[in-house]
């Protein structure tokens, strides 16, 4: 099953970079929808499996007993890191590698935002630990 | 899994017969129509992908725990 599924998401890979690459001759607007299509169909294969991924971390997470807020925050983190990407390699796809940079900018500040609490905890420990 | 393969095929089909209306245009001399069919051509794949886009904006955010 996982041997079948990763030999189709290759397959897939393959097929949309070659439909890419021979419309970006002519119509290089629409190789770049190809592009952020298959990446779509491709994360939507693995969509499933990365939830269930995650539900046993959090099982896992539950068990050990550790604070449940740290681990949220690490997959927030995570997810915008995620989408973060994905916008920005399209754009520097499509050569646009100024919106890219200013796409990542955005995330990294989003990013330290989501971890200012973490932060802030570890300083709280510090301090404790000094006194 | 609700999204399958064909939504690439569809895509770059499109593309082609854009590609090619544009060139047969363009030789008969056509410009305003070409770029109008460049433009509805753009349009139709946008929609097609812009739905893949809100889903997958919603799939991370209910697997991140993103609220």
């Amino acid at each position: 099953m996982g041997l079948m599924d990763i030999v189709q998401i290759v397959s897939i890979g393959l097929v949309a970079a070659i439909l890419a690459i021979t419309l970006r001759q002519q119509r290089p607007e629409m190789a770049l929808i190809v592009s952020i299509a298959a990446g779509l169909v491709i994360f939507f294969m693995i969509a499933g499996k990365l939830s269930v991924a995650i539900q046993a971390l959090n099982e896992i997470m539950r068990k050990a007993q550790l604070n449940n807020i740290y681990f949220t925050t690490v997959l927030k983190i995570i997810g915008i890191a995620y989408i973060t990407e994905f916008g920005s390699q399209i754009c520097k796809d499509a050569g646009e590698g100024s919106i890219a940079s200013k796409i990542e900018l955005a995330g990294k500040v989003l990013i330290m935002i989501l971890a200012l609490p973490i932060v802030l905890a570890v300083f709280d420990l510090i301090s404790s630990v000094m006194q | 899994m609700s999204v399958n393969i064909d939504l690439i095929f569809k895509i770059a089909t499109i593309g082609i017969l854009v590609a090619i209306l544009n060139r047969v245009l363009v030789q008969s001399g056509r410009e305003e129509i070409a770029m109008m069919t460049t433009l509805a051509g753009l349009v139709i794949v946008l929609l097609m992908v812009i739905d893949l886009i809100n889903q997958l904006f919603q799939t991370i955010k209910s697997i991140f725990q993103l609220y």
